[in-house]
């Protein structure tokens, strides 16, 4: 990364010094220009940018239009030095108040996906140039799919992992029986096959863009699902659906994840599927148990196990539960919503006072 | 090295589980699904039934049973067993005929097919020349006459099926003879009866349909004589003296003709319409039965008023001035007389009638004729059966008092033996006395003597009386009243109309060791029942539990609670209701359990669960596990589940109505019947086309009926700490959720007056949400915790309490075992998530070795949705063994599984059947029965079996199927012979 950036020098064959900025905030417009050879630091640039549109006490963000079309952050003296460098011919600042930042805008591809494109076709060498910038803040984020084992799988098939923790997203698709053609030694032969049947507008599934209708699915969490009945591959889907992984063919086959490019290793999974889904394996054993303490002699049955709970959950202090109202019930649906986040518990669980609260 | 060990090790483990395990069907109850065709061999004393899915099943003495099944799956529509011999002959409904034979085989008798033949006419005849309508077992053992539908009557030689072409009786030479004036002569249409002289085996009539019938002599190939009836012939009837032929008619009549001579013109004798007056519908079968002294015996079914008693389905019996027309409750299929003597040529002793759903056997010999308790065949769906409970080695005590109180209910039945009493029983007497209890849509448990291969009916319990019903108590049953014509006489028990749904049984729970016993209905009443051998007067008091326990904002949409009856009730001896508890919402109980040694009972709900103390009379506990947004849970029973069957059924009596008002206003209004139908191809095309689709979503807090209570499981064990074990009541749901209770007992000395108590003690929620379906504790060797006073009776070793017990979780997608008394995941088996199988049906099994007499080991006996059966070995959660046992369209079938404590399981095949399998390799239960040839025709029949294992080499094909099958059978029989042959030795000895 740091590579990328010792190349970031003042390209020598510039004439003219003065870079031309066009900086847009809201509908409004502000024009001025920087010395390409010293740009000076970022603390500089953003004052200024602050005293030119004129909002002084706010906390914004600052972003630019690179060469790609990409939208980039500028928030220290190394990515603004990089963007006067390159800027070419003028610099487009996006300023956005701090509080209303979309960070999903940030990064490859986001504000001129025709003109990268032609980029990328026309020089190679702009790809690998390409600087590596952090751009949000990660621990925001957790994967909610992801292509799996492409070195392993043929590049007709595609695995596709589904996460389902801490999403409240359906998984949302629906798979029917069909026919599918195999080629065998004796030529090609129908046999019964399942497919994915329907998306639903906003699960989990059509958001990723991983699975489309009439993909056949293979595979089911590494077991076939030749020779099962479409309620043997629901059932089994259901079962896994905590962390779904699901080998498919898909229908379109023009957007293969070729293999041994780069992206491949987009996943930032181990191309050992096993080892992780062991890794995740452990998630689904969290069965939430309550026990109750009945040492004490004196609690009748009056000494209710919701009210105990209650007081027990409240002495961890946990924000998320703080709302709640005594009913076991809903302590549990917040419990099963999201175990591992919602309640920032140690796992192993907590003891305390007898009660015990394993996660 | 340490790989070379553990391999030796796992082959110990298969062989051990060689000796363990074994899947095997053994036997079929109940009585056979949808019969057509009865046949009888008096010699034998056997009785062979037919059925429409192509299976042959022959019974003898209880216990002798016999079956066999077609390869073609055509219905059976004739039986003739070969007079005097072991053979018998099926014709198929696709014109095929197969002979079978009782061979005997290592000193059993097995039922095998050794012959199949198809009548070929000539080439370019139509079918009907060939297609058989009667079949004739001629008394020569030799020979079969096949009257076809084309009119002729082929002679077959049996029993390598070669056609005799020159002695077949063709339809010309017989048009040739008959008399110019008979008015249906031009056509006789098919031959309908072929009957022998029973004096002169030389002389067969022919009867056809269009009435006439043409005594043939075989010798001389010429017809005798001509009895030219007018009316459709139905059956022909040639009395044992050969001197008269009585033929029955489709108008209801039937008439004598005289046999004699070589008078043509022979007139009917007397013809008589027995229902007439008014049009009357057929007789379909008529006999008659000399008696010693005295008139003769006339039986005959049908010939029924057709407007006034056209649906009734009788048979006839004449005898002297007594004249009953026996009532059955479903279609008649067949009948026949057995008669007494040694060579069954006296008095008719008894009727046996097949009907659609039963078998009923009629006493001729005792007044009144009452009817003789059939020991096998019995009909289990007389009411729909809606749950089933067995309960392995009944003490000898309890098995007196329950069969002491079914003799007192059969007292109706005729004291006469069961008069079939063909083949020797040589199966071992069971090792231990096992009960089936079977629930059934009317509010009744029956009783079933499951240990042996006939499922004998023991006892009837009724829970109806103790509820207020629109049944009116005088409705059947009391008719017959004096002068009324016919004479009708209801028989038979197969009775499927329920008088109110509501009194279905769901859920048993009976108690071997202390005689209580309690059943759960549909309306969600739980009854707790107490065996007394005295009849008692008592009022059964109610208690209303509310398991909504003040969730608001719920309305109950199903049916109501039963009314019960304030008044006192008189209970018969037997089992007596003494407390009752009513579930409120009434929805249909889901789980019962009853600990007697607690004298408590937990039942549970969609809603929520209770747990009851019968000995104080009130509730303990009451727990609402009904999921606030749970609005499907309070719907009542099937109102949206049926929707697609009631919105087709809606359309066909849409169909049906504007069809009849069509024919009623005679508007020649097609339109209207056009548009129904197209309605209803819409209808069915959208169902066709809609794709089937399946969702995948993870189960979710909000999915419906999450709190349906699905097991409930009491367990003295550790809760709290480990040093001191408590009683305990566990509940599982339906949303993967195990609720358990400490519950504290008050000293035995203060049982009656001091309260038990119930506390909240764990919740574990499955993260994968699947329905809990059993719940076992373990003890600290890994073994489930003994069954309630079974270790006060000596009849178990006491539960390990010193090492740490284990608790077992089986939810419909895995098997998770978690420890205690702090919960946490110790390890599981993963089910649906690798197979896609759900667990069903769960049970512990006590399975021993076949080899080793002192080894053996508890599993958990599994049957999945796919309809496999699987062993589980426990307390390591390992699958041992798995078996296909239950086609998986089969969804009836794999709802009806009931396991037994060793590793047998009972499953309905039909409606009326339950099959019988086993797991292990010592319980076995299966027919073993010998028959032997008749013996006044013994030289005869031993020539015919011994050429029948030496002639292999000339009828190869079908020889060397056989072969195989008798392998198979063999092997099959290898692996219990040696237990056979001890159980042999023992009982030698003793």
């Amino acid at each position: 990364m740091n590579r990328s950036f010792n190349k970031s020098q003042p390209l020598r064959n510039v004439d003219c010094n003065a870079v031309e900025v066009k900086s847009k905030y809201g509908a409004e417009f502000r024009r001025f220009s920087v010395d390409r050879v010293k740009p000076g630091k970022f603390e500089e640039f953003y004052k200024l940018i602050l005293h030119i549109h004129r909002i002084a006490n706010m906390e914004v963000m600052i972003g630019y239009a690179d060469v790609h079309g990409d939208l980039l952050p500028i928030n220290n003296d190394d990515n603004f030095c990089k963007a006067v460098s390159t800027a070419h011919p003028l610099l487009r600042i996006f300023i956005q108040r701090q509080e209303e930042v979309d960070y999903a805008n940030f990064g490859t591809n986001t504000i001129t996906r025709k003109k990268k494109a032609v980029v990328a076709l026309r020089n190679n060498d702009v790809n690998r140039k390409r600087p590596h910038i952090r751009i949000g803040m990660p621990q925001d984020f957790r994967p909610v799919s992801s292509i799996i084992d492409v070195d392993i799988l043929p590049e007709s098939h595609r695995r596709v992992r589904l996460y389902r923790h801490g999403s409240d997203k359906p998984l949302g698709f629906y798979i029917r029986d069909g026919t599918s053609v195999r080629v065998t030694p004796h030529g090609l032969e129908k046999v019964p096959g399942i497919f994915i049947s329907r998306l639903v507008p906003g699960g989990l599934a059509e958001s990723t863009g991983l699975l489309a209708v009439n993909d056949e699915v293979l595979e089911v969490n590494g077991i076939e699902v030749t020779g099962k009945s479409l309620d043997q591959v629901t059932d089994m889907m259901i079962a896994n659906s905590h962390n779904l992984i699901v080998t498919v063919k898909p229908v379109n086959q023009r957007n293969n994840v070729v293999r041994g490019s780069r992206i491949s290793g987009s996943s930032g999974q181990s191309s050992d599927s096993s080892g992780s889904t062991d890794d995740l394996e452990s998630d689904e054993d969290a069965d939430i148990v309550i026990e109750s303490s009945l040492k004490r002699p004196s609690q009748r049955s009056n000494a209710s196990l919701a009210y105990q709970l209650h007081r027990d959950l409240n002495l961890h202090s946990n924000p998320a539960l703080r709302h709640s109202n005594g009913s076991l019930h809903k302590i549990l649906s917040s419990l099963k919503t999201d175990p591992r986040h919602s309640l920032a518990l140690p796992r192993g669980g907590v003891e305390e006072d007898g009660t015990v609260i394993t996660l | 090295m340490k790989r070379f060990r553990r391999h030796g090790q796992e082959s110990q483990r298969d062989r051990l589980k060689q000796e363990l395990f074994q899947f095997n069907k053994t036997v079929e109850h109940g009585f056979p699904h949808q019969p057509s065709a009865l046949g009888y061999s008096p010699s034998l004393q056997l009785l062979a039934i037919g059925t429409r899915s192509g299976a042959i099943k022959l019974y003898g003495a209880p216990g002798v049973e016999f079956m066999g099944l077609h390869d073609e799956n055509a219905a059976v529509t004739q039986v003739h067993f070969m007079p005097h011999q072991v053979e018998l002959v099926t014709l198929l409904d696709d014109n095929s005929l197969h002979m079978w034979t009782l061979r005997g085989h290592k000193g059993l008798s097995e039922l095998l097919e050794i012959g199949r033949f198809t009548l070929t006419g000539p080439p370019g005849a139509p079918p009907s020349v060939t297609r058989v309508t009667a079949v004739l077992a001629h008394t020569s053992g030799e020979l079969l006459l096949l009257g076809t539908e084309g009119g002729h009557v082929f002679i077959v030689e049996v029993p390598g099926f070669r056609e005799l072409e020159e002695r077949n009786i063709s339809l010309d030479q017989v048009a040739a003879s008959v008399p110019d004036d008979y008015i249906g002569r031009r056509n006789l249409e098919h031959v309908e009866a072929l009957q022998e002289n029973p004096i002169n085996p030389n002389q067969v009539v022919i009867g056809y349909g269009r009435g006439l019938m043409v005594i043939w002599d075989l010798e001389k190939r010429c017809a005798i004589q001509h009895i030219p009836a007018t009316q459709q012939l139905e059956s022909v009837w040639w009395t044992e003296d050969g001197s008269y032929i009585l033929s029955s008619h489709s108008d209801g009549s039937y008439c004598r003709w005289m046999v004699g001579g070589e008078d043509v013109n022979d007139e009917e004798e007397k013809s008589d319409i027995p229902y007439g007056h008014f049009p009357c519908k057929a007789i379909s079968k008529i006999i008659q039965l000399p008696t010693e002294e005295g008139p003769p015996f006339l039986l005959f079914s049908g010939g029924m008023p057709r407007a006034s008693y056209g649906d009734r389905h009788c048979i006839t019996v004449i005898h002297c001035k007594t004249h009953v027309a026996l009532d059955f409750t479903s279609r008649i299929i067949d009948f026949f007389v057995i008669r007494d003597g040694l060579q069954h040529t006296g008095d008719p002793s008894a009727l046996v009638v097949l009907v659609e759903e039963e078998l009923v056997v009629i006493d001729l010999q005792t007044d009144c004729w009452p009817v003789i308790q059939t020991p096998y065949l019995v009909p289990l769906h007389s009411s729909a059966i809606t749950c089933s409970h067995h309960v392995s080695a009944i003490p000898l005590k309890l098995w007196e008092r329950v069969i002491a109180a079914g003799e007192l209910q059969n007292t109706h039945y005729s004291k006469k033996p069961w008069p079939i009493t063909g083949g020797q029983n040589l199966a071992p007497d069971p090792p231990q006395r096992d009960l089936l209890l079977t629930g059934h849509e009317d509010g009744t448990v029956h009783f079933w003597d499951a240990s042996g291969v006939c499922l004998y009916p023991l006892y009837k319990l009724s829970t109806a009386g103790v509820f207020h019903t629109d049944a009116d108590p005088n409705d059947n049953m009391n008719q017959g009243a004096e002068g009324e014509w016919p004479p009708f006489r209801k028989v038979g028990c197969f009775d499927p109309y329920s008088d109110d749904p509501r009194l279905g049984i769901q859920k048993i729970h009976l108690c071997k060791y202390s005689g209580y016993l309690t059943v759960a209905g549909t309306a969600g009443q739980i009854l707790v029942l107490e065996l007394n051998d005295e009849a008692a007067e008592q009022t059964v008091e109610a208690k209303v539990v509310d398991l909504l326990q003040g969730q608001e904002g719920f309305r109950w949409k199903g049916h109501t609670r039963l009314d019960v009856r304030e008044e006192p009730v008189l209970f018969p001896p037997g089992f007596q209701p003494f407390a009752l508890v009513q579930c409120q919402p009434p929805a249909v109980v889901t789980a019962l359990t009853l600990h007697s040694e607690w004298k408590l009972v937990a039942f549970g709900t969609s809603h929520g669960f209770g747990l009851y103390d019968y000995q104080q009379k009130n509730t303990v506990l009451i727990k609402c596990t009904l999921n606030p947004s749970d609005q499907l849970a309070m719907e009542g029973p099937l109102s949206r589940v049926k929707s697609i069957k009631k919105s087709l059924r809606q359309s066909f009596r849409r169909i049906r109505r504007s069809r009849v008002s069509l024919r009623k206003h005679h508007v020649n209004n097609t339109a209207k019947l056009q548009e129904a139908n197209a309605r209803l191809e819409a209808e069915l095309a959208e169902m066709e086309l809609a794709p089937v689709q399946r969702k995948i979503e993870a189960r979710s807090s909000d999915d419906s009926f999450t709190g349906l209570v699905r097991t409930l499981y009491f367990a003295d064990t550790f809760l709290s700490d480990s040093s001191h074990n408590t009683p305990s009541l566990w509940a599982g749901t339906n949303g993967g959720c195990v609720f358990a209770y400490m519950l504290r007992l008050p000293p035995v000395e203060h049982r009656a007056d001091e309260p038990v108590t119930a506390q909240p003690a764990k919740e574990i929620q499955l993260m994968h949400r699947a329905p809990v379906v059993g719940i076992v504790v373990l003890d600290g060797h890994g073994a489930p915790l003994p069954e309630p006073l079974e270790v006060a009776h000596d009849l178990a070793r006491s539960p390990d309490m010193q090492g740490s017990h284990q608790l077992l979780v089986i939810s419909e997608e895995q098997f998770k075992v978690f420890t205690l008394p702090k919960v946490s995941a110790k390890m599981k088996l993963k089910l649906t998530a690798v197979d896609g199988s759900r667990v069903r049906r769960v049970g512990v099994a006590w399975f021993c070795s076949s080899r080793t007499e002192d080894y053996g080991e508890s599993g958990l006996v599994v049957l999945t949705n796919q309809g496999d059966v699987h062993v589980v070995s426990l307390p390591h959660v390992k699958m041992q063994v798995q078996y296909p046992c239950i086609r998986r369209e089969d969804v009836s079938g794999i709802a009806s599984c009931v396991f037994t404590k060793h590793g047998q399981g009972f499953y309905l095949i039909s409606p009326s059947e339950f099959e019988r399998f086993s797991l292990s390799t010592c319980y076995l239960v299966e027919p073993r029965c010998l028959v032997e040839a008749p013996l006044h025709s013994g030289s005869s029949s031993q020539r015919r079996s011994q050429p029948d294992g030496a002639s292999s080499t000339h009828r190869t094909r079908q020889d060397s199927e056989d072969a195989e099958v008798l392998q198979e059978i063999q092997k099959s029989l290898e692996g219990d012979q040696t237990s056979f042959l001890e159980n042999n030795v023992k009982s030698a000895v003793a």
